[in-house]
This record gives C-alpha cells, structure tokens and sequence, in this order.
C-alpha cells in the first residue's frame, strides 16, 4: 500500500509532526472518560466526596473492586456483580451463536439463491434493525408469557435472536454479495447442494464477516438492558441490570468509587473483544460489509 | 449409592412435610443501596427463618420507575411477582384491575386498624380489604441546613417565612456559599415547589390543588404566587443545577459550600454516612411556614393473587413481619423516616426522627397531613408526569411568566387525567 | 446472476432428473429464509400492527380496547413536549450524523498515511462503541457539569474565564448529547470509512500523483467519490442509532434541564411506562416509526436499483 505520497521536505516534515499531534489529541479525549472511570474506581470514597473527580488518587486502592465484584449489594444480595456476569454469559452465548448462525444462512439464500422477491423479503427483515425497543416492550412480554417463556434465559435469548437477525443477515448479506458467483454456479453444475455449497465454499471465507457479525452481536447483547430488565426472572438478571441497581439508587448513599469499579466490570467483556478483536473488525469491513 | 438415595429422598420428604405451608415467593422491590438494602435484608431473613424462600427482585432507578415498568411487563406476560413494592394510588389502580389479593386475615389478627393511621392505611385497602402493607412514613418538608455556614453569614436560626429565607439568602449569598443547594430534575423541582406550595397556600389549599386537582385552585393567585416564590428560589441556587444527584446537593450542604437544602428524610443518610450527628453538625427543620404540617411518602408492599395456599400464606407472613416492632425500629432507623406504626417508640431514635414524629402527630390533630405529589402519594402517574412537566420547565425557562405557568398546569392536569 | 438464470438453469436439472431432491433443492432457499421472515412478520410487523391499534384506543395503565379514534394523535400534536421532542430529534440526528461522519472520514484519512501505532491509535477510537451508556452516563455527567468537570478543571489550570456549561443551559443541553454520541459513535465510522479507503486501488492515487494533484485534491475527487457507499452505509448506522438514542437521554440529562433534551423514544417510554398512558405513548410510537420508513424508503428504493443496474 503505498499512497502516501511523502516528499522529504521541511514543510512535509512539519506536516507530519502536526497529524502526529493532531491524532494523539483525538486520543487523548477520546480516552478521557475512561481515564476517570479507572482513577475514580481506585480512590477512596473520602477523597470523591471532597469533590477531586478528576484528580489522580492520592491513596491507591483495590477495595472498591473488589468489593463491586464480589460484596456490594444488587437489591436484598450482597455478593457483587460476579453472580450476574455469569447469567449475562448463558444469555449472550447462545444469542449470539444462533442469530450469527441465521444471520449466516439467510445472507448465503437472499444471495446466492435468489428467488422471485428475495430482495422484498431482505427489505421487510431489514426493518427490524430500526424498530426502537421501548416500542416492543409490551408486545413482547405478552408473547413470552404466551410462550411460557416468561422471566427465564431462553426467554431472553429468544428475544435477542429475534432482533439480531436483522443486523446479522445484513452484514451477512453484504458481505456474500461480494463473493463471486462463478464457484458456486461451478458446485451447482456439479450437484452440490444446498448446504454443501454453503459449508464448502461460503463458510470458508466467512471468518471476518462472522467476526464482525459476533463482536456487533457480542456488544448489543452484553449491553443490553431494557429487555434484561423487563424479561429476567429474579434469577436470570444480567450484569447490566445489577450495575444499575448499584449505580442508580435514588435515596440512598452512594459510593462512585464502587460504581465506577462496577461500572468498569461490566464493561470488560465488551473492551477486551475491541482490543482484541478490533483489528480483525477492521479487517472484516474491509472484505465487504461495507459495500452496499 | 443406594442408601445416599433413599437419605436424601427422605429428607426431601421430610422437608415437604415440615413446610407443609411454605413456599418461594418472589419480591419486586428498589432498594438497592447499601443501608436500606441492609435493613431490608433483615426481613429477608425474617421470613426465611418462617420456611419460605425470599427470591429477591431488585429495579433500581427513577424512584421505583423502573421497577413499575418490569411490574408492568411481568403483569402483561401474566408472570407477576407475588409481592411488590407499589405506593400512594397505583396500589389501587393495580387492584381495581383485579391484580390484587386479600390479606385481611393477617390485618385482623394483628389489628392493624388499632396503630396505622387512617389517613395512611387508606392506600393499602382496595374496597376496604388490606391488599397491601405500608413500611415507613418519609417527610418531605424538612429544611437540611449547615449550622457552621449559617454563622459565617452570621444567622442564627433557620428561617420561619419565605421572606426571611430571601433576606438570609442574601447575607449568605454575601458570605460567599450557596445559599439552597439543589438538583435540577423534575421530581426534585417538585418536591421543592409542593413544599412552597405548601407554606404558601397552607394544607387545605393544598389538597385542593394536588389531590382534588380543583382547575380554580391551579390558576387560584395562591398557585401564582406560589409559582413566583419559587421560581424566586431559582437566584438562591448555583448556577450549576441542571441534572444534579439529590446527595450531590446534599453533599454541597455537608461540605460547607451551600446553607441549606430542601429534601426528604431520606437526606439523612448521606449526613450519617459523612459522620455528622444532627442538631449539631446539621440541622434539620420544617421548611418555612411547614411547621405544623406534614407532607407524607409512604412505601409499601401490594400483594399480588396468588392461588398457592403455601404463597399466600408467605405473603401474610411477610406482611405480619414487615409491621413487627423490631423490623418497623431497624428498618426505619437505616432508611431515615419513621415508623408506620404510632405504637413503636423513638427512644432510640435520632432527633430529627423524634421532631418527624411530633411533626406528624401536631398534622393529624390540626389537619396538615398532606399526600406529597412529587413522590407519587396524591395523584395518578399520568397527572403527576405533566406536573412535572409543567413545573420543570417553568423553572427553566426565564422568560415564563407565573401566571402561564398556573394556566398550563390546568390545561396539562385537564389532558393527562 | 440474475433470478432468471438460476430458475432456467433449475428448471433444466430438473427435467433431467425430477427428483424429489431437486424439487427440495429448489424450495431451499425459501425454506430457510422463511422461518426468519415469520419471525419478522410476527415480532415487528405484527407488533406494529398492535401498536397502531393500541394507539386508537384510550389505554391506560395496561392495554383495553376502548376506542377513541384519533384522539390520542390529536392530544399528540398538541402536546408541547412532543414538539420539543421531535425537533430536538432532528437537531440532535442532523449533527450527529454530519459530525461523526466528517470526524469519521478525517481520523480515517489520518489514520491511513502509514502512522506508527495505528493499531493502538485505532483501538482508542473504536473502545467508545463497547461501552454502554448505563457504564459512561455518569462519567460524561461529571466531566460535563461545569462545577465538577472539564469547565472546573481549565478553571483550576488559570483560565478564570472559560466557560462550558452547555449541560446546565436549556438552549445548549441538545449539544451535549450530541458530544457524548460522537465520542461513541465515530470511532465506529472511523473504522467504516478505514476499510473503504483500504480497498480502494493504489493505482489511483499513483496516476492522480503522476498528475501533480496535490493530495487534497486527490481524497476530494477521486477518494471521496469512491466512498460513497460507505456513507450511505454509515448514515444508514448513524440513523438507527439517533433513532434509537435512549440511554443516552436517560444516563446523561435525564431529558432536562426541563425537558429541553427530550427525545422521540424517551417520551414514548416515559407516557407508555411511567404516565400509565400507553395510548399516547403508542400514539407517539407510531409516528417514530413514520419516521423511520421516511429514511428507511429512499435507502432501499436506491438499493433495489442498484441491483437491476448492476
């Protein structure tokens, strides 16, 4: 890749020097208000009382972490986010697993298999990306009670699947449209299937897509709350909803310092698959999700 | 194995026998903050200790909104928990939809009719049958103050009238401290403008205007100059309000920045957790010209129908606990109000708690027992919402006039109710 | 290929072999599309469907079948949170989307002239999109209160006069939201516009230099218009995410100071959960969604196009 054009003058020296600076700034505030959340979950509360919220801590300390993990109170429980991280994990597990899965399946049909109103059926599933939650609410609780699957995890995976698979078979689609037709057209000749055609030539070259379509997954449902606090069970409350009943209490005392260790708890999953993953989401744009 | 087996389905069974009427039964609440969460941890074991299961269902946030909001889709999804914490006139707008059960047996036994107030145990009855069980009495009209600030501006005691709260604004205003420290979101808008109310217009105005929503009352010149006193308020505050925390004001009052502060008891949490004893390190007084009245937020507990007998009997177990002298004195004394029922003594109590119980008892006698509107105990949500509304943005908008303001309340009370 | 090959090219296998597979094989695709399209059908369609209805019916705190008619879009249009609501979504949607995408492409641009320690630099850009709201609310409230965050602490460094007290001042709270959106939502077009730029070919930058257009000149002309799918992609992104824009409201103003920063979303949550009047909230519901298909529309009509074209 060589577009730079870069010419050893002064003048593009200073150049240089400035989008160095420019881009560190950006940094730098981009940062901020996760610089503040770190230094606030490591001073003692004494000193955020006094008000220095976004001074460096004069005493370090791990108690707030500590404490957010494993003894702060969610409610009437005293033990901490680490009971609700596990059932975040059984809800985004699976969720994320079949609405990629489908996601995967309907891009390959609306694709490589088009029929007469493919296109149609690909608008009307698109939809479902833009639909505000708060509207479903109702509807929704109504149908899991009709289901029976009221205030349980498969309840819960049930009503992000039904959401992913907007977003899923959009990237999915984009993403296979790029795919040459030729291959396929080639295995169909040969009387390869339908199945066999998507485990042998699509599934192969669909790891950045599905990693882009997992990580996007990953984060909507590990952050959701609306639908984890409407259609949990008193046992099945996901991290999000326990840090809000830590964080947000209306007429109690609070304690920034654990809030902000809570807060930064919940968030790990989410800011370990950026770090580590960002680059292959990056690259999974790149191969095609973002040609349509 | 086998004997292991056979143990252990012994055990079951016997188990099954002994808690012939136990059972688990699921509890909506929004207590999640560490001292009332303790002190209602207790009832937890309480009735754990009876044989039932407490399976905890905490929604923070909004001051129980959330938490109506997950009632509302586990009642849609015809999943609701068997007790929940609802208060003031949802607890019947939920009964009269038929959602409610009947716990009259426990209200008889223990002849709750003999030490809850009437004007309180009135909320928890839906057709004169207890459907629900009150827990505490918070006090809205309290003036929290900075005895050490008020000296620096050299005042001696806290004022009795709006003007005398205005003429001391100004002198602590020049000592260099926020004279009223506040949080701009509407419900404590409101819970500092039905304090006004209060003062202003005096108890029986204010039932009219709040609980019987009079249209002649709201745009009364009472209401008006009810409207001006307050929006004067807005210049004894900083200019920094604008989504502050209610204990972010406090804390203001508890480092010496601001005087005072307009709050429920609830306030007093965050002076016993800053280590400060009452009448000494803070004050805590009527608002101006509240003395003899009360303006009252009750919590309390509805009982959802359930068919189990194991249930409804836990439910009635709670109820009987939640009442007990021992859990009304600890629970009350971690949460900042008092307790609901009249025959617990204070002896223990601190004095703000003690002056709450007077307060309350001087209001019964002489009629100024209000039902305070901006924590949902005098009108439905719908009408209590565009109040809010009307009220917030009037305190925000510079350019308002009072008397806009008292015609938009009635037009907003008239559309929402 | 077009529908028309592959259906001819079925219908010859089939007369070749008619088998039962064949005829399978040629359901397939619809078979396994069809349980995702009743998905949609029932848990989007259908759900609006109830709303609409819901929204002409006097429902209060739970759903009835009392209908009004009208009535609740008439109380809708004459409510004046609503206005407030709507044209704050405009203002707020419109400068979201520019900003982030302008932001977007620059730091994209920036970031695609060979930098050392891109992967980091685009790491910081990106983390926003990870966290939710609920986890930053209350840091971007501190950092925006003026006597608590950035305005106190240029303060403190010696500039008694700056001023940033957006969050506080009703006519300027809008912005603020605008501010934390950004912060969260471009480092994600950054990451779009990056991968467009990335698969543009090297050939056209070494002709457009060949030329002597200076590298401005180049992103402006002949970059940029290869972008534009990526735009229209972003835009589409950026749009659910203003419409969707919830928490947002919730965790930083709470729609205040007054209701200056209300939003669509969070007036239909508050009148639908909080006021016990879901006819008005389904009323205001009903007409968010009008607004979605009004972007929504255009963008499929250009995408069907495209495809008869290409």
């Amino acid at each position: 890749m060589d577009n730079v054009i870069r010419r050893r003058t002064p003048r593009a020296r200073l150049l240089r020097a400035g989008l160095y600076a420019l881009l560190i700034a950006a940094a730098l505030v981009y940062l901020l208000p996760l610089v503040v959340m770190v230094l606030t979950s490591v001073k003692p509360i004494e000193e955020i009382r006094a008000g220095a919220l976004l001074s460096l801590p004069s005493h370090f300390t791990l108690d707030p972490w500590i404490k957010a993990w494993s003894s702060a109170c969610t409610g009437m429980r005293c033990d901490g986010l680490s009971g609700y991280f596990v059932n975040s994990i059984k809800i985004v597990v699976p969720a994320v697993a079949i609405s990629t899965l489908v996601g995967a399946i309907n891009g390959y049909a609306l694709t490589k298999w088009r029929f007469r109103g493919s296109e149609l059926v690909f608008a009307m599933l698109l939809f479902g990306c833009f639909v505000p939650f708060q509207v479903v609410l109702m509807p929704m609780a109504r149908t899991l009670g009709w289901l029976g699957l009221a205030s349980s995890v498969s309840g819960l995976v049930l009503v992000h699947v039904v959401y992913g698979i907007a977003f899923t078979t959009l990237f999915f689609r984009n993403y296979y449209v790029a795919v040459p037709d030729e291959m396929i057209n080639a295995a169909k000749l040969d009387g390869a299937g339908f199945f066999r055609i998507f485990w042998r030539i699509l599934l192969p070259v669909s790891g950045p897509i599905i990693t882009v379509s997992v990580i996007w997954q990953f984060t909507q449902i590990w952050n959701d709350f609306l639908f984890g606090v409407a259609f949990a069970g008193f046992d099945s409350q996901p991290v999000t909803v326990a840090l809000n009943n830590m964080v947000n209490t209306s007429t109690g005392v609070k304690e920034y310092n654990v809030d902000m260790a809570a807060a930064m708890i919940a968030a790990l999953p989410t800011l370990v698959v950026y770090v580590l993953a960002g680059k292959y989401f990056v690259r999974g744009l790149t191969a095609g999700s973002v040609k349509g | 194995m086998k004997p292991l087996y056979t143990l252990a389905a012994g055990a079951a069974l016997a188990a099954a026998v002994t808690q012939a009427n136990a059972a688990e039964i699921e509890v909506l609440h929004w207590w999640t903050s560490g001292g009332e969460a303790k002190a209602a941890n207790l009832l937890k074991q309480k009735l754990e200790a009876k044989g039932h299961t407490w399976k905890d269902f905490a929604v923070a946030g909004g001051g129980g909104d959330s938490a109506m909001t997950v009632l509302k889709s586990r009642a849609i999804s015809g999943n609701p928990p068997a007790v929940a914490q609802i208060k003031g006139p949802l607890i019947q707008e939920w009964g009269e939809m038929g959602f409610l059960g009947n716990i009259d047996k426990v209200a008889r036994e223990e002849n709750w009719d003999s030490f809850l107030p009437p004007e309180l145990s009135a909320y928890d009855k839906v057709d004169g049958h207890y459907a629900a069980v009150p827990v505490n009495i918070h006090r809205i009209n309290w003036l929290w103050a900075n005895p050490e600030v008020l000296e620096k501006s050299g005042i001696d005691s806290l004022p009795k009238t709006w003007d005398e709260f205005f003429a001391d604004a100004k002198k602590i205003r020049d000592a260099g401290f926020v004279p009223l420290a506040h949080g701009g979101q509407p419900w404590q808008d409101a819970t500092v403008f039905e304090v006004v109310l209060m003062g202003v217009g005096g108890a029986d105005f204010y039932r009219k205007a709040f609980v019987d929503l009079d249209p002649e009352a709201l745009t009364s010149d009472t209401m008006v100059k009810a409207l001006k006193t307050f929006k004067k308020l807005r210049g004894a505050m900083d200019p920094d309000i604008a989504g502050r925390d209610w204990n972010i004001a406090t804390s203001m009052v508890i480092s010496g920045k601001a005087a005072m502060q307009i709050m429920g008891d609830w306030a007093k949490g965050e002076f016993t957790a800053a280590g400060m004893t009452p009448s000494e390190d803070y004050l805590c007084e009527a608002a101006p010209m509240t003395e003899h009245m009360f303006s009252y937020n009750v919590d309390s507990f509805a009982m959802f129908k359930v068919d189990d007998k194991g249930k409804q009997q836990a439910q009635m177990d709670l109820a009987g606990l939640i009442l007990s002298k021992d859990f009304q004195t600890t629970f009350n004394k971690a949460k900042g109000s008092i307790p609901v029922r009249m025959d617990v003594p204070l002896d223990d109590f601190d004095a703000c708690a003690k002056s709450s119980r007077e307060a309350f008892d001087a209001a019964q006698a002489q009629g100024g027992l209000v039902p305070s509107l901006a924590h949902g105990m005098a009108v439905s949500a719908s009408v209590q919402g565009a109040v809010f509304d009307v009220i917030t943005n009037f305190f925000n908008d510079p350019d308002m006039p009072a008397e806009k303001a008292a015609e938009r309340l009635a037009s907003a009370v008239r559309a929402a109710g | 290929m077009t529908p028309t090959d592959s259906l001819s090219r079925a219908s010859s296998r089939r007369a070749g072999r008619r088998s039962l597979a064949g005829t399978l094989e040629r359901v397939l695709p619809r078979l396994v599309v069809a349980p995702s399209l009743a998905v949609a059908l029932f848990f989007v369609y259908g759900y609006m469907l109830w709303t609409f209805i819901l929204s002409l019916t006097g429902s209060r705190m739970l759903p009835q079948y009392n209908f009004v008619g009208l009535e609740q879009y008439a109380r809708l249009f004459a409510n004046e949170r609503w206005h407030v609501a709507a044209t704050n979504l405009v203002v707020f949607g419109g400068l979201f989307i520019a900003i982030c995408l302008v932001l977007g492409l620059a730091l994209a641009i920036f970031l695609d002239q060979r930098i050392r320690q891109e992967g980091a630099l685009r790491t910081i850009y990106l983390y926003p999109m990870a966290l939710s709201l609920i986890v930053t609310g209350v840091v971007w409230r501190w950092l925006l209160n003026p006597s608590l965050g950035i305005e106190a602490l240029v303060q403190s460094w010696g500039f008694e006069n700056f001023r940033f007290d957006w969050l506080v001042d009703p006519d300027m709270a809008i912005y603020t939201l605008v501010i934390a959106a950004v912060w969260q939502a471009s480092g994600f077009v950054m990451a779009l516009f990056l991968a467009g730029l990335r698969g543009i070919d090297d050939s056209l930058f070494k002709a457009a230099a060949l030329d002597g257009a200076s590298l401005p000149r180049v992103y402006w002309r002949i970059v940029l218009p290869c972008l534009r799918p990526v735009v229209f992609s972003a835009v589409m992104i950026l749009a659910h995410i203003a419409i969707k824009s919830f928490d947002l409201v919730m965790a930083l103003t709470g729609g205040g100071p007054g209701y200056a920063t209300d939003l669509p979303a969070t007036f239909m949550y508050a009148h639908t959960f909080t006021r016990g009047q879901i006819g008005l909230g389904s009323a205001s519901a009903i007409m968010m969604l009008c607004g979605v298909l009004a972007i929504l529309i255009p963008y499929l009509y250009s995408e069907l196009r495209e495809r008869k074209h290409g």
